[in-house]
Formats: C-alpha cells, structure tokens, sequence
C-alpha cells in the first residue's frame, strides 16, 4: 500500500511517495500528479521511502511525461533507492524524467537555477 | 390409503349386518315371545348385536377423522350437524308415519314398529359416535402423554360398562349409577380441553357457536326420543338401548362437552381479535423469513414487509421508499395508498421537528434511527418512520399512517421492527445469492480467457540448424501480460520477442494479445531490428491506454552470419553467456518502453546491437516476474542469482536449463504465490 502526502512550500509543491506502488493503488499516485500539474508548475516527487514500484506505478509517471511538456511544468523525482532507480532506467524513464539524488538539487532543477 | 378405503367399506357392510342381525334376532324375540318358546338367547344376541354396531360405527368415524391429518374444525363439526341433521329427518319422518298410521292395522304391527325403532336407534348412535369422535380431536387438539392416558381410560370405561347391559339390575341401581358417575367425572375433565378455540378467528367462532348449540339440540331431541320411545302408543321395544350405559354416557359426556365449548368460546370471542392479530404477525414473519427460499425478488419482499408492517399497525396509510446506492428514492411501494396521499401527509409534517422524511434516513454511521410525531391533519394524526439498513447502507424507508394519535404503541414498533430486521436478512441473502451467482459467471469467463490466452502463446518454437530454443510462461492470475514469439523469416534468419505489457490480469492480457498481432504482422514485412520496434511503438501508439506501456526485446538471429541483432525497448536486460569468454552478462543498453513516447521522438531512443554468436554461447530471455519473485523472506530473486544460475547451468541444454530455471525459481518462492507472470526463453547455440 502507499501512502502519499503532499507540502507546498512557496511555489513548489512536494508530492511524498511511502511504501510500495502497485497496480491497485497507482491510482492515488495518478490522482495526486494530476492535482499538482492542475495548480503548480513546480513539482518536486520525494521517492526517499517508496520501497518498490510496479509496472502500473511507472506508467503513471509516463503519462505525464507530454503534459509536463505541453504545460512547461518542471518535476522532479528524487530519492530513488538503487533499486527503484534501476527500474527506471531498465524501462528508460530516466532518459525522459528528471531524476536526482537529493532535495537541494531536484530544488535547483526546478527553480531553474 | 387403498387399504384404508377397503376397510371403510368393510366397516360399512359390518355396520349394516350388525343392524340387520339387531334387527333380525328382535324380530325372532318377539315371534317366540307370540309362541312362547324360549327366546333369551334372541334377546342376548340383539343386545350383542347393537353394541357390536356402536363399536362399529365407532371404528369407522376413527378411521373417517383420522384421515384428515390437516384439519379444518368447522369442517368437523359441520359434518356432526349434517348427521345430525339427517337423523333428525329421519325421525321426523318416522313419527310422522306412525302418527298417520295411528289407527291403520300395520300402525300397530310390532314388527313394523321394531324396524322403525331401530332404524331411529341405528341413525342416533351413528350420529352420536360422528360427535363422540369430533369431539374427541377437538379435546385431543393439543396432546400430552397424560390427556392420552385418561382418554383411553374413557373409552374403555364407555366399552366395559356395556357388559353391565347383560345383567338384570336397573340402569340407576348400585353398580350402574357408580360407573356412570365415575364416566361423567372421566368426561368432565376432558372437557377442559379446549385449547382448538384460541386457533379460530372471531367469524370461526360464532359459526362454531352456532352448530354446537344446534347440535346440543339434536341431542335433547334424541334424548327424549329414546328415553321414551312409543309410550303414547303403548308400543314396547325389545330392549331398551337407554338402558345401556354406553349410550347414556355418549349424551352425556357430548352435552357436556357442547356446553362448555359454547361457554368457552362466548368467553373468547371479545379477545379473538388479538389472537387473530398475533396469528397474522406469526404468519407475515414467517412469510418473510420463507421470502428467500421461495426464490423471491427483492421488491416481493419488500411488498410482503409493506404489507405486514401495515396489517400489524392497522395503518391507514403506508409507504415503502427503496432507495438506490446514492440513496435516492429509486422505487416507492403503496400500500392502499396513492401519490398524491403521499405528498399530502408529506405536507403535513411538522416542520419544526423534521424537514422532510429523506431527512429522516439515518447516515452511514448512525444506528438504525427510527421516528414518530404527530401530524398536522385533518384525518391523519400520527406517523411512524423506520429505515431499513443492510451492511450499514439504507436501502428502504418504511413509513405509516395512522388516523389516530399516538397510534403506534410500544409492542407494534417492536413487530414492525422485527419485520424490517427479518427482511432485511432476506433481501441480504438474496443479494449475496446474486453476487454468488454473479462471481461464478465471472469465474467461467475468466477461463474461457485463460483458453483463448493459452492459444496466443505459441505452441511450436520455431527454430534453426545452429539453435536450440525452450520456453516457458506461467499467468500469476487466470490470464496475464506476458508474451514470447519466434518467426521464421527465411531459411536462416529467425526472429525472436520476448514482451511484458504493464499492471496485470485482464487489461494487460488484452494488450498482450494486440503485442501477438502487431509481431504476426510486422514480422512479415522483414524488417530490421530498429524498424521493427519504432513501427511497433506507432502501432502502439494508438491503442494503448494512458498510463500503459509495453517492455520488448526483439531478435533477429542469422545463421548465415553467425550473429544477432537486437533492440530493447525497456525490457529487462537479457542475459548472455559468451562462450569464448566463458563470461555471463547482462546486455544493458538503452531503450525506451513501447508506449512511452507515441510520437517520432521515440526514434531518438531505439537502439540496435549486434554480436556476433559462437557455439555454446547461451542467450536468457526473461520477465521481471523472474527477477522480482519473492521468497517468505521478502527478498527478490534478483540479477545476481540470475546471473549464477547461468554459470552454473550452462553447460546444459536449453531444455534442461528451461527446467532448472522453473525449479529453482518455484523453490526460491516456496509456499508463497507468484505476485507476477512468469516468462523465460533459453536459445543455445549448437
């Protein structure tokens, strides 16, 4: 099960994604991208506790991958364990995401500095 | 019930030869009695003969009522009357008769007159003992062993006492009048079981009322017939059936017996109601715990509550509200009752206290809430509402009317509410019955799409002469979202794919099956390894859902040149033993899933590589179910396992290594179930 909890600091929004996202509880993961794309153009994703994503759970970051484009919103994810960095980068989301190691950086990314 | 019909018919003609032997040993009696020869023996016989006719008659009545297991008291005592009645005409006609043929020369023919005595006698004895018998289920109604044990005594006491007819003394003399009075108390006691009166409702009762009276007077009526028979023509029968006890006890116990059901019922006529209305309930309950076995819908329950609920608070009005899951009214049953009263008593809500009745139906959490007020109307005074909740959902909302105030009292919510309990169980089974149902037609489908999967998956591999190739997949679910294919494209080149479509069971087997078509078909054209996946990504494209992609490898491997090519499309990092190097590796490279990016930027990101094969070279196709499997620990499977597995098995065939790979990974789980579909492919070279 996951467990997601959002905080907004000035113009970013931080998604915090707990626990494990599978096929049945991707949704919430999808629910709450969709709500943070809607209002903020910054979005930071906190992957320090997500302990395993499945295949459903990546597809919900792809399909964000155009709308973030068309809307010029900047996300990034950051805090991937090894092993959850692997998954993406067997799939090739790296290559289309932005993904960092740490806060200070996925910040600077956003912020565009 | 044959033999019970040929009995009867025996009983019947014994009957009839008992009476004629009565008749005819009387008719000897007095022609001996005219010739003075000895004529005791006629006497006797006559006086044998007449009980032997009451035992008779008595046998066949048992056997008569007995039939009838289900009973229907009126019945019962109608058929008394009816006897009773034809008896009487019977002796009508006959004083009748003798009042016609008063001065006639046969008016005083003895023989004519015995024949009319017993014809009287034969009719009031079987009139007696039809009553005997009905009141005898009547008293029995309610059996206990000891009520058993004293009717018995009774009719044996009725039996015995008849020797008592043999014997010169008078009926009212010493011995006689002992057991007489020793029957009567046996009679009186058994009349006071009268428990079949509280089972008949208030119209019941006064026909009951009414035949037992006419019955008590066909009773003194034959009583004084008998009693006196032919004293104002100074005829004398041969013997005097009074004279036996059995008879005198019969009118007796059965005068006793009418009165004290007259008494009894009278008694109980101004309380029938309220047995009538606790019958009903009993009734209507049971109607609506019955409701589900007899395969009723949910809205005949509903209709079943409505009117019990109803008929129990003797409403004027009522209404039942069924709501739908968004609890909004979706049906509402009237009960006598039209839409506009609805809307009129709706009307007449006092506002003060309640906005409306939707405002009445409780909420998820709260408990059922139920709620009576009075009402602001010319006629109706008093309104009851009680919500009906399954799995803490109100489904229904039952209100009544009443015409009184304070018309609902304690005792008929607690029914009422007793009613929308029982039938709220009902309608709860009847919807589990359905999902049941339901789940199972479910079940069927899934395995006819388990079959039709099974069918996408490739039967024969298709190979060359420098490969071996095994393969093995295994659904987690019914159906899954894994997919391997080989093609042959000409004498040596072979394609080859592996595939695993995102999330699991049904959409992703859906999708599995569009990845088999898309390879049939793309696979013909002889495409190259990049062409080949950015035409399957397009193709993709514009049937995959938005959050769903497709992982591939494909192959080409050509026995002419010795080599393959290959594309990954964000599919796990297949495994490859170098024989030469005696190395095994992971050909990680990149590569972008099918589905992720549906535009021509996807062709930024395909990539192909070739290598060159040598013999004993060893290529491991997989899924992420075979890295991601998990044993009771919580640990995947994983690449490094993976990668040892190869060295260690890599000298054995892909058939055999197929199989390793399958043991090793189900030993790896252990008891735990795979999370997810499960596919491998092993190509050696030869």
């Amino acid at each position: 099960m996951v467990e997601i909890k959002n905080t907004i600091e000035d113009d970013i929004i931080t998604i915090h994604v707990i626990g494990e996202v599978d096929a049945s509880s991707s949704i919430y993961l999808d629910e709450s991208i969709k709500e943070a794309t809607d209002k903020y153009k910054k979005v930071l994703v906190n992957c320090e506790d997500l302990e395993y994503i499945s295949s459903a759970g990546l597809g919900v970051f792809m399909s964000y991958i155009n709308d973030l484009e068309e809307k010029d919103i900047k996300m990034v994810i950051y805090g991937l364990s090894d092993k959850v960095h692997h998954v993406f980068q067997i799939l090739g989301l790296d290559q289309l995401l932005k993904i960092t190691d740490n806060r200070d950086e996925a910040k600077r990314i956003v912020n565009g500095v | 019930m044959a033999s019970r019909k040929n009995i009867k018919r025996l009983l019947v003609t014994l009957g009839i030869i008992s009476w004629l032997v009565m008749l005819g040993s009387s008719y000897l009696y007095r022609f001996g009695q005219l010739n003075g020869a000895p004529v005791e023996t006629y006497l006797f016989l006559s006086k044998v003969s007449l009980i032997a006719f009451i035992f008779i008659v008595y046998l066949f009545y048992r056997i008569q009522i007995s039939m009838q297991d289900v009973f229907n008291i009126l019945d019962l005592l109608w058929k008394v009357f009816v006897t009773g009645l034809i008896a009487t005409m019977a002796s009508l006609f006959s004083s009748l008769l003798l009042s016609v043929l008063k001065e006639n020369e046969h008016g005083r023919n003895p023989y004519f007159l015995d024949a009319l005595y017993e014809i009287n006698l034969g009719l009031i004895i079987t009139f007696l003992i039809a009553a005997f018998t009905v009141w005898k289920r009547l008293i029995l109604y309610q059996k206990s062993k000891w009520l058993i044990r004293l009717w018995s005594t009774f009719e044996y006491g009725l039996l015995g006492s008849s020797i008592l007819f043999f014997s010169t003394l008078k009926l009212f003399d010493g011995i006689g009048i002992i057991v007489l009075i020793l029957l009567i108390m046996c009679a009186l006691v058994l009349s006071v079981n009268m428990k079949w009166v509280a089972y008949l409702n208030f119209k019941q009762k006064w026909k009951s009322i009414l035949l037992i009276i006419l019955i008590s007077l066909y009773l003194g009526y034959f009583y004084s017939i008998l009693d006196n028979y032919g004293a104002d023509s100074g005829y004398n029968p041969v013997f005097d059936a009074m004279g036996l006890i059995t008879v005198h006890s019969l009118f007796l116990f059965i005068l006793t017996y009418s009165i004290f059901s007259i008494l009894v019922l009278l008694f109980n006529l101004p309380t029938s109601s309220v047995f009538e209305q606790k019958f009903i309930e009993v009734v209507n309950f049971q109607k609506l715990s019955q409701s589900r076995n007899m395969g009723q819908n949910e809205e005949q329950v509903y209709e079943v509550l409505l009117e019990s609920s109803a008929n129990v608070a003797l409403a004027k009005i009522a209404w039942l509200d069924i709501m739908d899951e968004e609890q909004k009214v979706k049906k509402t049953l009237y009960f006598k009752t039209y839409k506009l009263e609805k809307e009129e008593i709706l009307k007449a809500i006092d506002h003060d206290r309640v906005k409306n009745i939707q405002s009445l139906i409780p909420t998820k959490n709260e408990k059922q809430k139920r709620f009576i007020a009075e009402l602001k109307h010319e006629i109706y005074k008093s309104i009851f509402v009680l919500p009906m909740i399954i799995r803490d959902q109100p489904v229904a909302t039952l209100t009544l009317v009443k015409d009184v105030k304070d018309g609902f009292s304690k005792e008929m919510i607690e029914i009422i509410r007793t009613f929308v309990n029982q039938a709220s169980i009902s309608i709860e089974n009847y919807r589990l019955m359905q999902e049941a149902i339901i789940n199972e037609r479910y079940k069927e489908e899934l395995k006819i799409a388990k079959r039709v999967q099974d069918s996408l998956l490739p039967k024969i591999l298709y190979t060359n002469d420098d490969l071996e190739i095994a393969a093995f997949s295994k659904a987690a679910a019914e159906v899954g979202g894994d997919y391997f294919d080989t093609y042959k494209m000409n004498e040596h080149r072979l394609a080859l794919i592996i595939g695993d479509v995102s999330g699991k069971g049904t959409s992703a087997a859906f999708h599995m099956s569009q990845m088999k078509g898309i390879f049939q078909s793309l696979v013909q054209v002889n495409l190259g390894a990049r062409d080949f996946i950015i035409k399957a990504n397009n193709a993709l494209s514009n049937c995959l859902d938005r959050t769903s992609f497709i992982t591939t490898t494909f192959f080409i491997l050509d026995a002419k040149k010795k080599n393959f090519q290959f594309s990954r499309a964000g599919h796990c990092p297949t495994l490859y033993y170098s024989a030469s190097e005696d190395k095994v590796e992971f050909m990680e490279d990149n590569g972008l899933g099918l589905g992720i990016l549906r535009d021509s930027q996807f062709e930024k990101y395909v990539e192909v590589n070739e290598y060159d094969y040598k013999t004993g070279d060893i290529l491991l196709l997989y899924t992420d179910g075979v890295t991601e499997a998990k044993n009771s620990q919580n640990e995947e499977f994983g690449y490094e396992r993976l990668r040892h597995f190869l060295k260690v098995n890599k000298d054995k065939s892909a058939e055999a290594i197929k199989e390793e790979i399958i043991k090793t990974i189900y030993d790896f789980c252990g008891s735990s179930n795979l999370d997810d579909d499960i596919t491998t492919m092993i190509v050696k070279v030869k």
